[in-house]
């Protein structure tokens, strides 16, 4: 099981708490979790990364064990810390204003 | 017992305004959809109780919000169990996914090269006039797309955004947007849109070709004042019953038509400034509009300081100032484009909503206002349903 924190406005958006749990099939990646959250809540399609493209939309980053890895390969393997649920895996709104 | 519902978009989510036919006391339902911005919030002809909203956020894109309660309870369509799967398995959850037709090309920039055409937003939702299920989307980049499952899906007319002038088409300071779009009653295949800063357009097909209707139209501000596009329109109206008339609030100037757009005249007659944003016409006499003066295009305010709405009763020309209720001295709030709108009761109300986050209101025709709520974020847009 692995964890995911939202950021406000997508909670709002899919109607959940703090944190959503997902359960992966396969390889545990970015592109997986993102992947099984569409599925789960298709709400969120479009919001996170764009429709067909799949590339993350500019103003959203992904965090795991403290580290920013919005730039790295969606297919590189996640840290075994978010894999195995000790860490939540963030998806962020970048610090903008507003 | 009818009454009234006032759907407000704001900056920071929308709202809900109900009160019974007196039109005194409000309700004042939300935030909804908080801390998002809502462009525009509109209720169906055919089912008053069916509204769709366009929320949209720099960060997370376009959502379309649906309601079937009248803005009690809001879903986003295609995300319901039951339609949660699509024929192949995969997730639905399209009604965000807003995708030109073929290859977009490109427009022109601010700086005059060419641009790719990019999708960022609605700016407002037209719901059919026959159908609770057909709508229509006016989006940055200027297009127009249509849905015909009450939001599920959206499909391009792209026949406006592929017309021969669309690289010559250019944002206006606030984006390149389609931010009107009016239907004609009595013939529901010919729809006018406006486009800043590109200009108006018709179809007469229901929206596979179109034609450009900016003859008469004069800005200085390009570089040919007379060209067949690149127009800075901020909003067009039309009154049902007239449908070959439209009135035009330009980047600067107040224009009318007669012919269905295909020649404009000027109208600004008397008004201190004829730049502003809004326009719009009285529910029983097709002659009586309103727009909101502001002083220019370098200061987005009132001139002087004073929240006037004009009223025209002669179809433009010949304008008397409306100031009762309105703040009279040290008011600089800006009306955008799609922040007024009129009640269809006798005598017809009036509304519209500022940046400074009041809804003002009229029950006599603009006679007096008085705000129905003053602190809601900056306000997007306003419409009114007329509820039997």
């Amino acid at each position: 099981m692995i964890r995911v924190v939202l950021p406000h406005h997508l909670r709002t958006l899919a109607k959940v708490g703090d944190e959503v749990h997902v359960d992966l099939n396969g390889s545990p990646t970015v592109k997986a979790i993102l992947d099984e959250l569409e599925t789960k809540f298709p709400m969120l399609r479009g919001t996170i990364r764009e429709h067909n493209t799949l590339k993350r939309r500019p103003l959203v980053r992904f965090f795991a064990c403290g580290e920013d890895i919005s730039h790295e390969s969606p297919d590189a393997p996640l840290p075994d810390a978010i894999v195995k649920g000790d860490e939540p895996f963030f998806i962020m709104g970048a610090i903008a204003g507003g | 017992m009818s009454g009234i519902r006032v759907l407000v978009g704001t900056r920071k989510g929308g709202f809900v305004l109900t009160s019974d036919a007196k039109r005194k006391d409000w309700k004042v339902d939300g935030p909804h959809f908080a801390g998002w911005e809502i462009y525009h919030m509109k209720g169906s002809p055919v089912d008053p109780d069916r509204i769709y909203a366009s929320q949209t956020s720099a960060w997370f894109g376009q959502i379309i919000q649906r309601s079937s309660d009248g803005g009690k309870t809001w879903e986003t369509p295609g995300s319901s169990p039951e339609d949660l799967k699509g024929p192949d398995g995969t997730p639905k959850g399209e009604s965000n996914m807003f995708v030109y037709d073929g290859i977009p090309g490109t427009h022109m920039w601010y700086d005059g090269t060419q641009h790719p055409w990019e999708f960022k937003r609605v700016w407002h939702l037209e719901p059919a006039l026959d159908n609770a299920d057909h709508v229509y989307a006016g989006v940055e980049d200027a297009a127009l797309f249509e849905s015909k499952d009450g939001g599920t899906s959206w499909n391009e007319l792209s026949g406006l955004r592929q017309h021969d002038t669309g690289p010559k088409w250019q944002p206006g300071a606030g984006g390149m947007c389609l931010h009107s779009i009016l239907i004609d009653p009595k013939n529901p295949k010919r729809i006018f849109i406006a486009i800043s800063a590109a200009g108006a357009f018709r179809t007469d097909d229901g929206g596979k070709t179109w034609k450009p209707i900016n003859h008469g139209l004069h800005s200085q501000y390009i570089p040919d004042p007379h060209a067949e596009v690149g127009h800075c329109v901020h909003r067009i109206a039309m009154h049902p019953t007239k449908p070959n008339t439209l009135f035009m609030q330009k980047h600067w100037d107040v224009m009318r038509s007669d012919d269905g757009g295909d020649s404009w005249r000027e109208v600004s007659g008397n008004l201190p400034s004829d730049f502003g944003f809004p326009i719009d016409v009285h529910a029983h006499e097709p002659e009586t509009i309103y727009v909101v003066p502001i002083k220019s295009d370098s200061e987005h305010y009132p001139p002087d300081g004073k929240l006037r709405v004009y009223r025209s009763r002669s179809g433009g020309n010949e304008w008397e100032e409306l100031t009762k209720g309105l703040p009279q001295k040290d008011c600089y709030v800006n009306v955008l484009r799609d922040a007024m709108s009129v009640d269809s009761l006798d005598p017809c109300g009036i509304y519209f909503g500022t940046t400074g986050g009041q809804v003002y209101a009229s029950r006599d025709s603009g006679d007096s206002w008085e705000p129905i709520v003053r602190d809601l974020p900056a306000v997007l847009s306003v419409e009114v349903q007329t509820l039997k």
